[in-house]
C-alpha cells in the first residue's frame, strides 16, 4: 500500500535564485508540488519560472544560479544531497526533458541517429550495432516512416515536426520515469502540433511515465493534462484538476490570476472585441 | 536529382547520406571552388604584373646597367618585349609564370624559382611547426578558458594570450636565444642546421627534418630539430595566443546553445559535452581562423627569420626589396599569394567536411 503512494517526485519549497551584480533575481520562490504517474501541466506567462522549475529538477541551472529547497525527492531519494555524478546518471535515464525548438536543441554537426544512439549508450552497456537497432526501433515508435534513411540525416535536413519527434525519441530511448516537456510544440506549425502531442501522449501513457508539461497554452493544458499548476512570479497561484479550467461552475473557486489569464483568451465563436489585459497584484507574491 | 535544388533542400527532398547524389554535390562544390581559385589567381597575376610596370625601377637598366650605350639599351628593351602592347606583355608574363619562369634574381644571379624552391621549405618547416604548437596548446587553453569563463583559468589564459600577442617577437626571440642557447645550452643557436651536419643531408624536399628521416640521418635530424625548436616556439607563442582567443570566443558561443543543454539532459558527461558536442561545432569557424594564421606564417616572418638567421621566404623577399631586386620580390609575392589561395581553398574544403550544413 505505502509503496504505491510514494510519489515519483516531491518538491517542497523550491527556490531558484540568480546572484547577479545588480542583486538577487528570484526566478522560483517557494514552489511545492508532487508528481505521480500522471500528466501535470505548469502554465504561466513568460518569466513566471516554469522553465526554471524544470531545469532545477534536472540540476541544470546555469552559473550563477542557485537551487534551494526544503525537500526534493525522486522516488524517495533525496536529490539535494545526492553527489553530482549520481545526479548526472539520473539525467536522461530517470528524468528527461524535451525542449522547445528542435532547430536549436539538436546538435547541427551530428546525424540525428547518432545523437539518439548516444543517449542510449551513456546509460546502457551496448555496442554500436545494438544502439543502432534500439535507435531505429525508437524512431519507428515516434512514427518516423523510414528510420534507416532518417538515421543518417543531419538536423537541418529534417522538418520541425520530424525534428521534435527525433527529440522525443532521443529523450525517451533510455526509458525515464519522468519526462519534462518544456513547451514541446510551441515552435511547431499548428498542423503538426497535435500529431506530435499525440505521439508524446501515447508513449508517456503506455510506459506509465510521469509528465510535467510546461506550456503557456491554456487550451492545450486543459485538454492534455490531468492537473494544472498556475504559476506567476515564481510562485504557484493555484493547483487544480485540468478539466476545471473549462468548467464555468468552478470559476468562482479560481484564483484571480487564473481568471485573468482565461480572460485574455480570444474565443472563435464569441468575439469579445477588445481583449482584457492582465492585472497583476503584488500581494500574490507576498 | 535532389542535389539540383542546392545544399539547403527541404525535408521532402532531403538528400540521402550516400549514393550518386552526394557525389555530384561534391563535384559541383569542387568545380565552384576551383572557379573561384582561377579567378583569384588571375587577379593576383594581373596585380603582380601591373606592380612591375608601375614601380619606378627601369627593368632594362637593371639588366644592362647604368652606363649602357643607347643601342645596347634599345636592344635589351626589345629583348625584354617591352615594346609590345601591354596585353601582349601580360600574356607573355602569364605564359612564363606557368612554365615556372619568374625571371632571374639580380642579387643571387639565380632563377627566382630555384631561389624560392630553396628558401620556401625553410619557412614551411618553421610555419608548420609553429602552427602545430599553436593548435596543440591554443585550442585546449581556449576551451579551458571558455568553460571557466571569468574564473582564474580564464584569467591565466587571458594573460598568456595577451603576453603572446603583445610581446615583440624579436625581443622574445632574443631572450629565448639568450636563455636556452647561450646560458642553458638546451637548444642550438641560429641557422637551420650546424655546419658539421650540413653535408650529411642531401636536399630532396628541402625540409631538413623530412630529408634527414628519409635518409636515416638521425644525428642530423636531432640537430635540425634542436635548431628549429626555439624559433618555432616563438612563432607558436604568437599563433597560440591568437588561436586560444578565438577558440575561447567560439566556445563561449557554442556553450550557450540549446543543443549543449540537450546533451546534458541526456546525461552525457561534462567532458563529452564540451569536447565532443561544443568543440566539434566550434571547429567549423576555427578551421578558417587557423588556416589564415598558418597562411600568414607561410608568408615568412621576417623578424623571426632574421633573429634566428633562418634562410626563409620572408628574409628572401625583404632582401630583394632592400636591393631593388624586383624579380625576386614579385616572384615571392606571387608565390605567397598562391599559397594564401591554396590554404584558403583547403580551409574551405575542411570547413565543409566539418559542417554538414554547407555541403
Amino acid at each position: 500500500m505505502s509503496e504505491a503512494v510514494v510519489a515519483l517526485l516531491e518538491v517542497d519549497n523550491l527556490k531558484v535564485n540568480f546572484h547577479t551584480p545588480t542583486g538577487i533575481v528570484r526566478a522560483v520562490r517557494g514552489l511545492s508540488f508532487s508528481l505521480g504517474r500522471e500528466r501535470l501541466g505548469i502554465v504561466g506567462e513568460s518569466g513566471s519560472g516554469k522553465s526554471m522549475t524544470g531545469r532545477a529538477i534536472l540540476d541544470l541551472i546555469p552559473y550563477p544560479g542557485e537551487v534551494l529547497a526544503d525537500r526534493m525527492l525522486f522516488r524517495g531519494e533525496d536529490l539535494l544531497t545526492m553527489p553530482k555524478a549520481t545526479r548526472r546518471k539520473l539525467r536522461g535515464r530517470r528524468i528527461s526533458m524535451v525542449m522547445q525548438d528542435p532547430k536549436f536543441s539538436l546538435n547541427p554537426v551530428m546525424t540525428v541517429g547518432d545523437q539518439i544512439a548516444e543517449a542510449y549508450r551513456v546509460h546502457h552497456k551496448a555496442n554500436a550495432r545494438e544502439a543502432r537497432e534500439r535507435t531505429l526501433a525508437m524512431l519507428d515508435a515516434v512514427q518516423i516512416r523510414e528510420p534507416e534513411r532518417v538515421y543518417a540525416l543531419y538536423p537541418h535536413e529534417v522538418s520541425g515536426g520530424m525534428g521534435q519527434r527525433v527529440m522525443i525519441a532521443m529523450m525517451l530511448i533510455a526509458e525515464p520515469d519522468i519526462l519534462i516537456a518544456d513547451e514541446p510544440t510551441s515552435a511547431l506549425d499548428v498542423t503538426v502540433q497535435l500529431q506530435v502531442l499525440k505521439i508524446l501522449d501515447d508513449l508517456v501513457t503506455s510506459r506509465g511515465m510521469g509528465l510535467i508539461f510546461i506550456s503557456h497554452d491554456l487550451h492545450l493544458v486543459q485538454s492534455f493534462c490531468d492537473r494544472v499548476i498556475v504559476m506567476y512570479g515564481g510562485k504557484a497561484m493555484e493547483t487544480m484538476p485540468a478539466a476545471e479550467l473549462a468548467d464555468p461552475s468552478a470559476m468562482s473557486r479560481r484564483h484571480p490570476y487564473t481568471l485573468g489569464l482565461l480572460g485574455c483568451l480570444p474565443e472563435l465563436g464569441n468575439p469579445k472585441g477588445r481583449l482584457s489585459t492582465l492585472t497583476r497584484d503584488p500581494e500574490w507574491l507576498a | 536529382m535532389a542535389s539540383s535544388s542546392g545544399p539547403m533542400t527541404g525535408p521532402a527532398t532531403a538528400p540521402s547520406g550516400s549514393g550518386p547524389g552526394r557525389l555530384t554535390r561534391w563535384g559541383k562544390l569542387l568545380s565552384r571552388e576551383l572557379t573561384t581559385v582561377a579567378i583569384t589567381m588571375f587577379g593576383l597575376l594581373a596585380i603582380t604584373f601591373l606592380i612591375a610596370r608601375v614601380i619606378p625601377i627601369d627593368p632594362v637598366l637593371a639588366v644592362v646597367g647604368d652606363n649602357a650605350r643607347p643601342d645596347v639599351y634599345e636592344a635589351a628593351r626589345l629583348a625584354l618585349g617591352l615594346d609590345k602592347p601591354l596585353w601582349q606583355q601580360f600574356a607573355i608574363y602569364v605564359g612564363k609564370v606557368f612554365t615556372g619562369d619568374l625571371g632571374t634574381s639580380i642579387l643571387t644571379a639565380q632563377p627566382v624559382i630555384s631561389d624560392i624552391k630553396r628558401v620556401f621549405p625553410a619557412t614551411l618547416e618553421l610555419a608548420t611547426l609553429g602552427t602545430l604548437v599553436g593548435i596543440t596548446f591554443g585550442i585546449p587553453l581556449g576551451v579551458l578558458a571558455a568553460v571557466n569563463q571569468g574564473r582564474w583559468p580564464d584569467q591565466i589564459a587571458r594573460f598568456i594570450g595577451l603576453f603572446g600577442y603583445s610581446i615583440p617577437i624579436f625581443w622574445l626571440g632574443l631572450m629565448g636565444l639568450l636563455l636556452f642557447y647561450a646560458k642553458l645550452g638546451w637548444v642550438s643557436g641560429p641557422g637551420r642546421i650546424s655546419i658539421a651536419y650540413q653535408d650529411f643531408v642531401t636536399p630532396m624536399t628541402g625540409v631538413i627534418l623530412l630529408d634527414a628521416v628519409m635518409q636515416g640521418e638521425w644525428d642530423a635530424f636531432w640537430n635540425g630539430l634542436s635548431h628549429l625548436i626555439l624559433p618555432s616556439a616563438v612563432l607558436g607563442m604568437f599563433s597560440l595566443a591568437y588561436i586560444s582567443r578565438m577558440t575561447r570566443s567560439f566556445m563561449i558561443t557554442e556553450l550557450q546553445q540549446q543543443y549543449v543543454i540537450a546533451a546534458r539532459v541526456k546525461g552525457m558527461s561534462e567532458a563529452r559535452v564540451i569536447w565532443r558536442h561544443a568543440l566539434r561545432n566550434a571547429l567549423v569557424p576555427l578551421t578558417t581562423v587557423i588556416a589564415l594564421s598558418y597562411a600568414n606564417l607561410l608568408e615568412g616572418s621576417v623578424l623571426t627569420e632574421t633573429i634566428f638567421a633562418w634562410p626563409g621566404l620572408g628574409r628572401y623577399i625583404t632582401n630583394g626589396l632592400l636591393n631593388a631586386d624586383m624579380n625576386a620580390v614579385l616572384g615571392g609575392t606571387l608565390v605567397v599569394g598562391a599559397i594564401f589561395i591554396g590554404v584558403n581553398l583547403f580551409a574551405d574544403i575542411l570547413g565543409r567536411i566539418f559542417d554538414p550544413r554547407t555541403r
